[in-house]
């Protein structure tokens, strides 16, 4: 009865960010461009979701940060293991279409959703310009990808590794004074996310953001992950992920992604005291197994 | 109302567990009855010529025959009948109204105590379980494929109904297991998950292909759906309501759907050794009157808190079982009826749930008396957990895909007596059809349209 789902491929891109390619062809047939997966590694495992970054035949792609216990589970998984689950896509599209100049705006690991979208954008005829912002130079990633696939390019450091010297919101703001732009796509932590929408709100500029709050089920059943969003509870699994970024109540989205800080921590801390990386290599465990 | 059998009259059920010991686990909390009491509680039946428990049945059990090969000790040829009209009857054995259904149609209720059909029902189902189970006979095979959407109890009863009837049929689930509310709903104390896996099981072994983590609509767009022969929506009424009220929104609340799911499905009980956490809450407020609330506090009560049940009309109006209820009051819960919360209070967390006394005004459309607010009756009960249990309506995911369908005020998808709706080959049955009602409703219904769905084939 149980499905098992490959991990195909998997790669280290920066300091505990991966990426990993899973065979599920019921989720690589039917993804679209801002949609995700719920992922349950094993039967004691909890589900969460990642969003889809890509998809190749039967098999999609997830990029993903290694800061809990479950992310951190899944960077020790090696190609030619199995996930016990995997169900999607789910959350409703972007809503890509003939906007003009599109701008996509990404923070962090949140930047690995960008090109999908970028790529969607520019299907359709838009002018698509990319802007990454990362911590200094070697936490930057889908660089490459980010360049073919948008018709302009920036990247931004908090250190000035590479490329400009500030934040992804300040390019925005050069991007917007040079020409008309005409939707913007915010992804990244909620506290950039909502400190880079205020760029767009005065110009009323269409602003989506892509809202990532703790999920059960992932298909509306439990209402986990309701946010408020135009004085509304929506549920960002089934009404999102994304939403319009002006609307946003990210205070409420930032008090509920830490009810479970405690015991995220446990958690982490039990996994890591089983899968200890003996050389401090940062592996977990996987050298070691 | 008349009492089942295995009910004293102050509400005890005899094969209940100790309070002390169930609330320390979740294990089953009624032992079920032993081979001599249940050839006993046979022996009772009047074998009526017109037995109106038949008719109280929405599935259509043979019940005097059952019971008569109880009697006589042929419990495998009990099974068998059991099985011929209801392929999950440890389930409803355990979960089914009884004595609104069969037990309370016995004409044995009016002097005395009806027939324990139910407990009698589980005792056959667990005997089969542990001595080799019963699959029923298969019709040959015929050409045609059939989708069933969602694996909840009107999803397996139209599977089952269906693969017996000679077809083909994939059965597709969003989430990592099948069964629906019977797992992700109803606690393990009062329907243990093995027991609901080993039901699946048997659906499965009548050649079911299961397709879990599918969610149709989006893992199979509506157009591929509507490429098999028939489709049996039974998505159920997962989709759960908030009062709307301020600070709803506050960590520490939740919809009974979410605490049940993350306890009953993902073992929150036993973090960290599972992932999923839950906030415990050392006071917790549950606000509702049906099984679901009554499942939330008792699930409550085992992960140590002090459970409060409100509720807005009298204590007589309960829409629970009784049976459940006198559970949860046992096992510590308090109600306070006639009372509605209002606001849930809190800065960073969940303080307090502040409520408002309700008064009986009127009878409304259900002849029951409409609950108002009492002016200036505000009151606050401390909590640090608040569960919303006031009801889920239909998923409406996959019915948004599907413009052609027509649905009602609620949300559900309109269908006739037979579970056709507005499209030719395209049935419902279950929760997604009546709104939030019973498992055995919704086997009832899925079982009308699987036959539906075969009528319609050899009309063909």
């Amino acid at each position: 009865m149980k499905g098992l789902y490959r991990v195909e491929r998997k790669e280290q891109l920066a300091d505990k960010i991966y990426q990993m390619w899973i065979r599920a062809p019921h989720v690589a047939h039917h993804a679209q461009a801002g949609q995700f997966v719920m992922i349950r590694l094993d039967e004691k495992g909890e589900r969460i979701p990642l969003t889809i970054s890509a998809t190749d035949g039967d098999s999609f792609r997830v990029i993903f940060m290694a800061v809990g216990k479950t992310t951190t589970h899944l960077a020790a998984f090696k190609a030619g293991d199995h996930v016990s689950d995997v169900a999607g896509p789910l959350g409703k599209p972007s809503d890509v279409k003939k906007y003009g100049t599109c701008v996509l705006v990404g923070g962090g690991v949140g930047s690995a959703n960008l090109p999908i979208i970028a790529r969607a954008a520019k299907a359709l005829g838009n002018r698509v310009i990319g802007i990454i912002g990362a911590r200094n130079a070697s936490m930057v990633i889908v660089e490459d990808e980010m360049k073919n696939a948008c018709d302009e390019f920036h990247l931004a450091t908090d250190d000035g590794s590479k490329g400009f010297h500030g934040f992804a919101a300040d390019v925005l703001k050069q991007v917007m004074a040079q020409e008309k732009v005409d939707a913007v796509w915010i992804i990244g932590p909620a506290i950039m996310m909502k400190v880079t929408a205020e760029c767009t709100r005065a110009a009323g500029i269409k602003t989506f953001v892509s809202l990532n709050p703790i999920m059960v089920d992932g298909t509306g059943m439990c209402g986990s992950c309701r946010v408020t969003v135009g004085g509304e509870t929506k549920f960002a699994c089934v009404d999102g992920p994304e939403f319009d970024a002006h609307k946003v109540d990210f205070a409420a989205l930032m008090q509920r992604l830490r009810i479970y800080t405690g015991e995220e921590k446990v958690s982490l801390e039990r996994y890591q005291a089983k899968h200890a990386c003996a050389c401090g290599c940062d592996c977990g465990g996987e050298k070691h197994a | 109302m008349p009492v089942p059998a295995a009910v004293t009259v102050e509400g005890k059920n005899m094969h209940d567990r100790s309070v002390e010991e169930r609330l320390k686990d979740f294990n089953e909390v009624d032992g079920g009855m032993s081979v001599d009491e249940a050839m006993g509680e046979a022996e009772r039946c009047l074998q009526c010529k017109k037995p109106l428990c038949v008719k109280g049945c929405p599935v259509n059990i043979d019940i005097p025959s059952f019971i008569r090969e109880i009697a006589a000790g042929n419990f495998r040829r009990s099974a068998v009948i059991i099985k011929e009209q209801n392929m999950l009857p440890a389930i409803c054995g355990r979960v089914c109204p009884q004595e609104t259904q069969c037990e309370g149609q016995c004409l044995l209720g009016i002097k005395d105590k009806p027939i324990a059909i139910g407990a009698l029902e589980r005792f056959i189902a667990d005997w089969e379980r542990t001595n080799g189970a019963v699959i029923p006979q298969k019709k040959s095979p015929r050409g045609h494929r059939v989708a069933v959407v969602g694996a909840g109890p009107s999803g397996l009863t139209a599977a089952s109904e269906l693969a017996r009837l000679g077809y083909h049929v994939t059965l597709f689930e969003s989430l990592h297991a099948a069964g629906g509310v019977l797992m992700y709903g109803i606690p393990a104390f009062r329907l243990p998950k093995s027991i609901v896996k080993a039901e699946i099981e048997a659906v499965m072994s009548l050649g079911v292909e299961l397709k879990l983590n599918h969610l149709v609509g989006r893992s199979v767009p509506v157009k591929e759906l509507l490429n098999y022969d028939a489709v049996f929506i039974g998505t159920g009424a997962g989709l759960p309501y908030f009062m709307g009220i301020p600070g709803e929104n506050l960590p520490g609340v939740y919809s009974a759907n979410e605490f049940l799911t993350r306890i009953n499905m993902m073992h929150a009980d036993k973090f960290p050794e599972y992932d999923t956490p839950v906030k415990r809450g050392n006071k917790v407020v549950v606000a509702g009157g049906g099984n679901v609330a009554m499942d939330a506090a008792r699930v409550a009560r085992r992960l140590g808190g002090d459970v409060t049940l409100v509720y807005r009309r009298r204590d007589e109006d309960l829409p629970a079982r009784k049976a459940e209820i006198a559970r949860a009051k046992e096992e510590g819960v308090k109600f306070v009826c006639c009372t509605n919360p209002v606001k849930v209070l809190g800065e960073q967390a969940v303080t307090g749930v502040e409520c408002v006394k309700m008064e009986m005004c009127d009878l409304d459309a259900s002849g029951r008396p409409e609950p108002a607010p009492v002016a200036g009756s505000e009151f606050t009960i401390e909590a640090d957990v608040f569960i919303g249990a006031i009801g889920q309506g239909p998923n409406p995911l996959l019915i948004n895909e599907i413009p052609a369908l027509k649905r009602g005020k609620r949300g559900n998808i309109i269908v006739d007596e037979n579970g056709r709706t507005s499209i030719r080959n395209v049935f419902a049955g279950g929760d997604v059809a009546t709104g939030a009602a019973t498992v055995i409703l919704a086997m009832g219904n899925a079982k009308n349209a699987a036959h539906a769905i075969d009528r319609m084939f050899r009309e063909e």
